[in-house]
């Protein structure tokens, strides 16, 4: 069974098998607002952890997207490029960003589980 | 120093605002909605703005007093009717642009809608000019609200009536609940409109009713997007002090009778620019695909050569893509001259655009 994890800059990761799905959490969507704008990392390309991973704007400003892991870009969400606001619609399942080939699986130990990260998103959005 | 509330504050906490410190004030900057759905809600119904944090300056006199802001505004107010308004600037004698305004003939003399964060500033300034020869009255006491779009009409005229007979950038006095509030034809989003001056003691009545008929209270994220669709300039972005009416496409604004004699501050170098031409002008800029270029994404041409910069960017949700304006040098001004936007590291192709990026749909008036 696949295990959902979250990092602190806000995003959601999703592994099956060495493949991980990543997008941003629903909290991130409501302290973005309307999403109007979504680059993607370029498919084959690495990524490293904690790194830049593409980018989300809304009508106000644009934020970065990091990932969560280390890996190399195998799939990324058109959808959400197409049509940003897919992301606030549906943050955390069809709206995902980008998939990797994972190159270090001890990285996911690093992350927070769901109730960690509710508690620490409420902290922080308070 | 502490931040100011308007007289709406409760309300806007009531309707689920989210607040921004906005030049010393606690405003709303969206509402539950969000900014997308306030934004379209404003162009196909009737969106309420709280403006109250902008000053409203009222100065008393008679001929003399029209004799001596002819010496300050390039506007022809001898000639400007009982009860009509003038789009115009507060400048330096650079020509550089303090404020912009809307200034409104009233009987006893003249009352001038600043900017929040200029209208302290403008008051010295304009003190300084005029002396003690006139009553001067930053009125605190008063809320200023704005209702735009195409059902604002039908609604502000069902709790006051007589509204929809205004002309378009004409204003008068009306009653509601036995006090006397001023309004106005006039607004910043594109839309037909009204920016009514209400007491502070009865404007959450007034809006509450609004409300009640159908209109919502909008945020300044959504202000931002409307005007910015409509091509409007916001002060201490696409104009300030170190541009001119001249380089903010603005000569409209310049009375052409007034230029004639020039004497008005600021009045040589705007004499100079229009018949000299400028070297950087305003225009609107529209990126290709979606990329948002914000406030301070520099322009090159394409030879690769910076030109200019962006002074206002976001996405437009009625033109449903990304809408800028910013100032380029004179030579690629021209429509459809093909530009590049940096953002992010990356030269983006845009191209020089007319303004407004939505049409406006103002009722017919004097102007």
């Amino acid at each position: 069974m696949s295990k959902v994890k979250y990092s602190k800059e806000h995003e959601w990761i999703k592994l099956d098998g060495d493949v991980a799905t990543i997008g941003i959490t629903k909290h991130a969507t409501e302290m973005l607002g309307d999403i109007v704008f979504a680059e993607l990392p370029e498919k084959g390309s690495s990524v490293e952890k904690d790194g830049t991973a593409g980018v989300v704007e809304s009508t106000k400003a644009a934020s970065d997207v990091y990932t969560p892991v280390s890996g190399e870009v195998v799939d990324t969400n058109q959808a959400i490029v197409d049509d940003p606001s897919k992301i606030n619609q549906d943050p955390e399942d069809s709206a995902w960003f980008f998939k990797l080939k994972i190159k270090d699986p001890s990285e996911m130990d690093t992350l927070m589980n769901k109730d960690d990260y509710d508690k620490f998103a409420k902290e922080t959005s308070a | 120093m502490e931040t100011k509330k308007t007289s709406l504050y409760q309300l806007h906490q009531d309707c689920n605002a989210k607040f921004v410190e906005f030049a010393g004030y606690q405003m709303p900057i969206q509402y539950s909605e969000g900014i997308v759905e306030e934004h379209k809600f404003t162009r196909n119904h009737s969106g309420i703005f709280d403006i109250s944090h902008m000053g409203q300056l009222f100065i008393y006199g008679g001929e003399d007093l029209i004799k001596d802001l002819e010496k300050i505004f390039p506007l022809d107010l001898k000639n400007l009717k009982l009860n009509h308004s003038k789009y115009s600037f507060l400048m330096d004698k650079d020509a550089g642009i303090h404020d912009d305004l809307i200034i409104t003939k009233i009987k006893e003399g003249f009352l001038i809608i600043l900017n929040a964060a200029c209208k302290d500033n403008d008051f010295k300034i304009l003190k300084e000019l005029l002396g003690d020869k006139y009553k001067m009255v930053m009125d605190e006491n008063r809320s200023l609200i704005a209702i735009q779009g195409p059902k604002s009409s039908e609604i502000l005229n069902d709790v006051i009536n007589g509204v929809k007979d205004l002309n378009f950038m004409s204003g008068n006095w009306f009653t509601f609940e036995n006090q006397k509030v001023y309004i106005t034809r006039s607004g910043y989003t594109g839309e037909d409109g009204f920016e009514i001056s209400i007491v502070n003691d009865f404007v959450h009545q007034l809006t509450r009713e609004l409300i009640n008929k159908g209109s919502k209270l909008i945020g300044l994220g959504a202000r931002d997007t409307l005007r910015l669709e409509a091509g409007l300039c916001l002060y201490g972005h696409d104009l300030d002090k170190d541009k001119t009416p001249v380089e903010a496409n603005l000569k409209w604004a310049i009375s052409k009778e007034r230029i004639s004699k020039g004497d008005f501050i600021g009045s040589d170098i705007i004499i100079k620019q229009l018949n000299d031409g400028v070297s950087k002008i305003r225009v609107g800029i529209k990126p290709e695909g979606r990329i948002i270029a914000r406030e301070k994404t520099k322009i090159f041409n394409q030879s690769d050569v910076h030109i200019g910069e962006i002074t206002s960017g976001t996405f437009g949700p009625s033109v449903n893509g990304p809408v800028a304006m910013g100032y380029v040098e004179n030579e690629f001004s021209k429509k459809n001259t093909k530009v590049f936007l940096e953002v992010r590291g990356k030269k983006h192709p845009a191209s020089i655009c007319s303004l407004p990026f939505y049409k406006k749909s103002y009722v017919k008036g004097v102007n």
